[in-house]
């Protein structure tokens, strides 16, 4: 490219570095309005925290996560009588490290919340821009399904639907995102049939661009921001909702370590050895509020229009 | 003062041109209340032609149906009956080719997330520029030809003002290099001081690049400082349509007649006499029958007024639709 003109490769060069800049410089006016929300920003470091734990989980811990000896059942952890510096939040009643098993359930919690927030997004986004876009019996059609799903409580029907189709990690997918695209849904399709009033869309049109074009290419950047938004505080709550179903015994099955199915084995010993439950029930109420709480200072930093008033 | 070739073809032609938006009445008050859907005729039955190189006006009072219009001629909207012509060819979907729209509002017309770089490189690969060399250097002149500097080029939509936006929704319309453009009201939502500039760089471009535009202003000032021909719509029916002298000399129409009154004039001997209208414009779900203008019609001449619709006739140069010049 650089070759074929002196004046133009310059300029090409100049506009890539310029485009480097400006994310450069976005990136760190959003640091900037983060700093200024330390709340938010606690939240973000308490996720990152978790994430960095889950991705290096081997690295942190040595004990294996499903695997225990039942002569070291249910060693207190380190700072009370009994504990032992080799297992720093105890052993639960299969003698397994329970700080191993957090961080690998910390896997689990968060494979199935980003998955499930991913489908949900792909799924719902999709089908709430076609049918904001074009409206018609499509959307008809989609959104009086869409009003029939909110009409289930979430975790009743997620709870009926595992039940019907059996425990197990895709199955559970399955079962979050069947209901959870409703909400993506919604928001996209409110939101493209807002953009599409906005005479942008209109010169776009006029300049001979083709609708799936003016969705993507023309409207999808004004709305993305919110879709991330949502997806963060969605997060939390399928987290919640996957955890609740382990705890059934609907979701993630013993021995791989789930927070939800590790508080459900506690639970039997919950009065003469409390950590075993409380320990795992402890990250979920980290973690969650953490989540939410960092997707509530992303919505105020990217998006002022959905703050609740 | 008009620039069209006497004797040439026109470039754009409305044939009988007819715009209804269906209002469809809900469930609930179709089984409760008997209510029927309704229809908007916006543009209900408009013809005229637009020679090469000529400025044509066209305005009424909001609601009147002229930026229905306006977006029927860009291809915006499928018209629901008639036929618009390009150099006598009925239009299809390639029309964007010769026919570009600038916009009212300067703040919508913008996509807020894209640079101006992305906004005007959109229009020239659509024209066919797919060398991203040549689209730069494009880009660049376009931007200097109507007023920006270089240096806006990586700038987003809400750095600049309303007139430096209307300057941008310029050039992108001029990088399909049109040969008819439809200017909606493009100065309406600007600072008067800054209104008299974008109109300038208007004139400046139809020179330069043989453009002919479809103005719509409700600014009559405007409309007489810039147009050949004048058209004046109300209801979604033409009125009246004569030269801009003619017109606003002797208008014809008792609409038009209403219309220039309402113009301020400084000078008390210029003034005219003031006509007021009664009541609003009807609702075009429901015109009235016969003129659409009877209602408010202060020079009525008998029932045919409100029975049948007026034959469109030539007076004095002017085509008038009024029952007076029957």
């Amino acid at each position: 490219m650089s070759v074929t003109s002196p004046t133009g490769a310059p300029a090409i060069a100049g506009r890539r570095q310029a485009r480097l800049e400006l994310w450069q410089r976005n990136a760190r006016r959003f640091l900037a309005e983060l700093g200024r929300q330390p709340i938010a920003l606690l939240g973000g470091l308490v996720v990152l925290a978790f994430i960095l734990a889950a991705v290096f989980a081997p690295y942190i811990t040595a004990h294996d996560p499903e695997l225990g000896s039942l002569r070291q059942r249910l060693i207190p952890p380190v700072w009370q009588q009994g504990g032992a510096a080799e297992f720093p939040l105890g052993t639960d009643g299969q003698g397994r490290d329970l700080l191993t098993r957090i961080i690998y359930g910390a896997r689990i919690s968060l494979l199935v919340g980003f998955l499930t927030v991913a489908i949900s997004i792909i799924a719902g986004a999709g089908l709430g821009a076609v049918a904001g876009y074009y409206r018609g019996w499509l959307d008809t059609v989609l959104s009086r399904f869409a009003d029939l799903l909110m009409a289930f409580p979430f975790l009743i029907f997620a709870i009926a639907m595992m039940a019907f189709i059996g425990p197990g990690f895709a199955n559970l997918i399955l079962a979050l995102t069947f209901k959870g695209w409703v909400e993506f849904y919604r928001l996209v399709r409110g939101d493209i049939m807002s953009e599409k009033t906005r005479e942008y869309v209109e010169a776009a049109r006029a300049l001979g661009r083709s609708h799936p074009t003016i969705i993507v290419a023309e409207i999808l950047p004004n709305i993305v921001q919110s879709i991330f938004v949502v997806g963060t505080l969605r997060m939390g709550f399928f987290i919640v909702t996957e955890a609740s179903l382990s705890f059934l015994g609907l979701g993630i099955q013993p021995p791989t370590p789930a927070w939800g199915s590790m508080v459900a084995a506690g639970r039997d010993v919950m009065l003469t050895h409390w950590w075993v439950a409380t320990l795992p029930g402890l990250a979920i109420v980290l973690l969650v509020p953490a989540l939410n709480i960092f997707g509530e200072g992303l919505r105020d930093i990217l998006d002022p229009r959905l703050k609740v008033q | 003062m008009s620039r069209r070739a006497a004797n040439g073809a026109p470039l754009v032609e409305a044939r009988d041109v007819k715009k209804h938006f269906p209002v469809p009445a809900s469930l609930l008050g179709k089984l409760l209340a008997g209510q029927k859907d309704q229809l908007v005729k916006a543009v209900d039955g408009v013809s005229f032609k637009i020679w090469p190189g000529e400025t044509v006006g066209l305005v009424g009072e909001s609601g009147c149906g002229k930026t229905t219009l306006g977006r029927v001629l860009a291809r915006l909207y499928e018209p629901t009956a008639g036929e618009i012509l390009f150099r006598d060819w009925p239009v299809h979907s390639s029309f964007f080719r010769h026919t570009q729209i600038i916009f009212q509002n300067p703040y919508s017309s913008l996509n807020p997330r894209k640079t101006v770089r992305d906004i005007i490189g959109v229009a020239l690969r659509q024209r066919g520029l797919r060398d991203p060399q040549e689209r730069e250097a494009e880009t660049l002149r376009l931007l200097r030809r109507v007023g920006l500097s270089e240096r806006h080029v990586d700038a987003y939509p809400h750095q600049f003002s309303g007139g430096q936006r209307q300057r941008i929704g310029i050039a992108r319309a001029l990088a399909i290099q049109p040969q008819f453009v439809v200017a909606d009201e493009p100065v309406s939502a600007l600072d008067v001081s800054i209104q008299a500039q974008v109109i300038n760089l208007l004139q400046e471009l139809q020179e330069e690049f043989d453009l002919t535009y479809l103005f719509i202003a409700h600014d009559l000032s405007v409309i007489h400082h810039l147009s050949d021909r004048v058209v004046v719509m109300y209801l979604g029916h033409v009125m009246e349509e004569a030269e801009t002298e003619s017109l606003f000399a002797n208008p014809l129409h008792p609409y038009t007649q209403a219309l220039l009154a309402a113009i301020p004039v400084v000078d008390k001997e210029d003034r005219r006499e003031r006509i007021i209208l009664e009541g609003a414009v009807p609702s075009p779900i429901d015109p009235p029958s016969g003129c659409p203008f009877h209602t408010r019609c202060f020079a009525k001449k008998g029932p045919e007024c409100e029975q049948e619709y007026p034959p469109e006739v030539q007076v004095q140069g002017h085509r008038v639709a009024c029952w007076l010049y029957v």
